[in-house]
């Protein structure tokens, strides 16, 4: 999809599945809203295809189109009361007021407003509007069900209530769910799979856990979670696993996709596998001071900095036998070959979340 | 008050509190006020004004009702502007929309300024640019007859023909302007939402688009209207011999007559029975007065 000389989205290529929840997860203007615009039918590809149960959707205009799309505002009409909201896309294809009313409660039902009915839509909360949103959408009985970031505007406890409830309602009708966010911890948790973009490119398409676990590239790996990153090459190689030196030392480590003996990479350390030690460990292992100790409640982050002024972040469990910590303690940072992982490509330059 | 005495000291402070008192007494309270006084005292001749004739009634007010003709033109007047009104809508709503959601915003202030232009030279000069415009000789005819449209030129000034095209041309923009305040205000994700849902377009400018301009429909329709009936130039200009304007019959009573006691009482009346009108019909379409004052 090309603006005129800039190129929005660039050879994405993705086939998702009947009833999948699949998110697209990217920083913002990496393209994943045109993308959904491109679906629902608002502005055609420039080169490509959409196809929506294996028909063409070229030239369909998004009143053509079996998708519903549930607007970062939502856009519920103001005018209308709730049940007439819902029942909108009902009207515009004939049904009888009796049975679009019938249709709405039954709906309500579903995202659990039974009473909202006759409400006006500016007497309902952000969390009920969401669920009035999600109702009028389904009642047009769409294929797929497209989601511009539809959470952002709640606060964080309703948010995570209605990750749940998203989920719920996607597994109860098993409708594709399209959902587009920047909010990784809300891609992970609900998705089937999750497609990560960047500049307009697909950088990777995978399960959660394994976008997480088995990040394609540095992209990927350094927008997905926190990571301590390491740049070095590559010296020596035994199958997938590597000796990679850096000016902090020279580590064991995995080799991820596409990296080859000598490149420049990077190496990938997620906190929670970086164990801070007393004592220097047999394997990986960087002395260091502690600089900072950040208490979080269920877990402990220590930010120590190496010889070399190379910052760590390491994060233990707070299980009731840590130790915590104090600020000039000389530490260890160990960590296994596992769970450092050497890519290529750019790194992000973290999304600041609002 | 305070405020204002902090900001520009006492000397602007009476200035401004002067000049502003003096617009609206003199200039606009009085006047008003003199004319509705007078509008309930009889026509005399200067000597007997004062004297024992000299009484208040609503003799003058009673005129009109026993005027036929007057009333006939009344009517023909409200039912003129009521049309004129429709049209300016009509004109209107597709153009403020086309402005408010369609155009591209580099180019607005181009179209905008290419419809004021015209607001810069004065009515009484466009009423006769009109006039010739639309002469049965006129570059209109000669234009339509050159393209081939028409083969005998068309009278255009005929009936309250001259006077349509006059007052909608004059009044059109007092409609755009609120009906595309309104439109630009409308959330473009419920156009979007209404199209995504299925609606074709014309169902969403009746249950989304319309509804959310009703307010600026009303103050426009209200404006054009009131303005319209009101209008003195465009229908004694662009009048033909059966087009008969109220406010021709005030002027006449006024200037001709030099009766200004019944002019006034016609004046008021005018006033008295649009205001009516315009609430009759604010009702039917269920317009609150405070969505107009929006």
């Amino acid at each position: 999809m090309d603006f005129g000389s800039f190129r929005a989205v660039d050879n994405v290529s993705v086939s998702i599945q009947p009833g999948e929840f699949f998110s697209f997860l990217g920083p913002s203007g990496c393209g994943k809203t045109t993308i959904l615009r491109m679906i629902s039918g608002f502005i055609q590809p420039t080169q490509g295809v959409v196809r929506i149960g294996g028909k063409d959707m070229k030239g369909a205009r998004p009143n053509q189109r079996p998708t519903a799309l549930i607007f970062q505002n939502l856009a519920l009409f103001p005018l209308m009361p709730v049940w007439e909201n819902i029942a909108f896309g009902l009207e515009v294809r004939g049904v009888d007021k009796a049975k679009r009313r019938a249709r709405a409660e039954e709906l309500l039902r579903l995202v659990d407003l039974p009473d909202a009915a006759d409400k006006r839509v500016s007497q309902l909360s952000g969390g009920q509007k969401q669920r009035v949103a999600i109702a009028r959408a389904l009642a047009v009985e769409p294929s797929v069900m497209l989601l511009d970031e539809p959470l952002s505007a709640l606060d964080l406890k309703l948010r995570q209530h209605m990750r749940a409830e998203l989920r719920a309602i996607q597994k109860r009708t098993q409708v594709t769910f399209i959902y587009i966010t920047h909010d990784q911890g809300e891609a992970l948790a609900m998705s089937d799979r999750v497609g990560v973009m960047s500049q307009g490119k697909l950088q990777q398409v995978a399960a959660p856990q394994d976008i997480y676990n088995n990040p394609a590239n540095g992209f990927v790996a350094s927008f997905v979670g926190e990571n301590n990153i390491l740049a070095g090459e590559v010296t020596g190689q035994e199958g997938d696993a590597v000796t990679f030196a850096t000016p902090n030392g020279t580590f064991r480590a995995r080799l991820g996709p596409g990296v080859g003996k000598g490149a420049k990479a990077r190496l990938f350390l997620r906190p929670e596998h970086a164990r801070l030690m007393l004592d220097p460990g047999a394997g990986n292992t960087v002395a260091v001071e502690v600089t900072d100790v950040a208490f979080e409640g269920n877990f402990i982050s220590v930010h120590s900095v190496d010889a070399k002024g190379q910052t760590f972040v390491s994060e233990a469990r707070n299980d009731g036998s840590a130790v915590i910590p104090a600020r000039g303690d000389k530490r260890h940072i160990v960590f296994d070959d596992r769970n450092a992982v050497i890519l290529t490509g750019d790194i992000s330059a973290k999304d600041v979340d609002e | 008050m305070n405020d204002l005495l902090n900001r520009y000291g006492v000397f602007l402070t009476t200035v401004i509190i002067v000049l502003t008192a003096f617009w609206l007494l003199m200039l606009v309270v009085l006047p008003n006020i003199y004319l509705f006084e007078n509008s309930f005292r009889p026509y005399l001749p200067v000597t007997e004004v004062g004297g024992p004739k000299d009484v208040y009634s609503l003799n003058n007010y009673l005129t009109f009702f026993d005027s036929p003709i007057h009333m006939n033109v009344f009517l023909w007047t409200v039912i003129y502007s009521s049309v004129v009104t429709v049209i300016c809508f009509v004109i209107a709503y597709p153009l403020a929309y086309y402005l408010s959601k369609i155009a591209d915003v580099r180019s607005l202030p181009l179209i905008f300024l290419m419809l004021f232009i015209p607001l810069w030279v004065s009515e009484i000069l466009r009423a006769f640019a009109w006039f010739i415009v639309l002469a049965l000789k006129g570059p209109l005819n000669a234009s339509l007859i050159g393209m081939g449209i028409i083969e005998t030129p068309i009278r255009w000034v005929t009936g309250f023909r001259g006077v349509l095209i006059g007052l909608v041309y004059t009044y059109v923009l007092f409609m755009l302007l609120p009906v595309y305040n309104a439109i630009q205000s409308l959330d473009t994700n419920q156009i979007e939402a209404a199209e995504d849902l299925g609606a074709p377009w014309w169902k969403t400018h009746l249950r989304v688009i319309l509804p959310h301009s009703k307010p600026g429909i009303a103050s426009g329709a209200v404006m054009v209207f009131m303005l319209s009936a009101g209008s003195i130039l465009v229908p004694t200009l662009l009048a033909s011999t059966n087009s008969r304007w109220f406010t021709e019959i005030i002027q006449q009573w006024m200037l001709e007559s030099l009766d200004w006691n019944t002019g006034s009482a016609y004046a008021f009346l005018l006033l008295i029975l649009c205001t009516v009108f315009v609430s009759v019909v604010m009702r039917v379409f269920r317009v609150k007065l405070s969505d107009i004052a929006k």
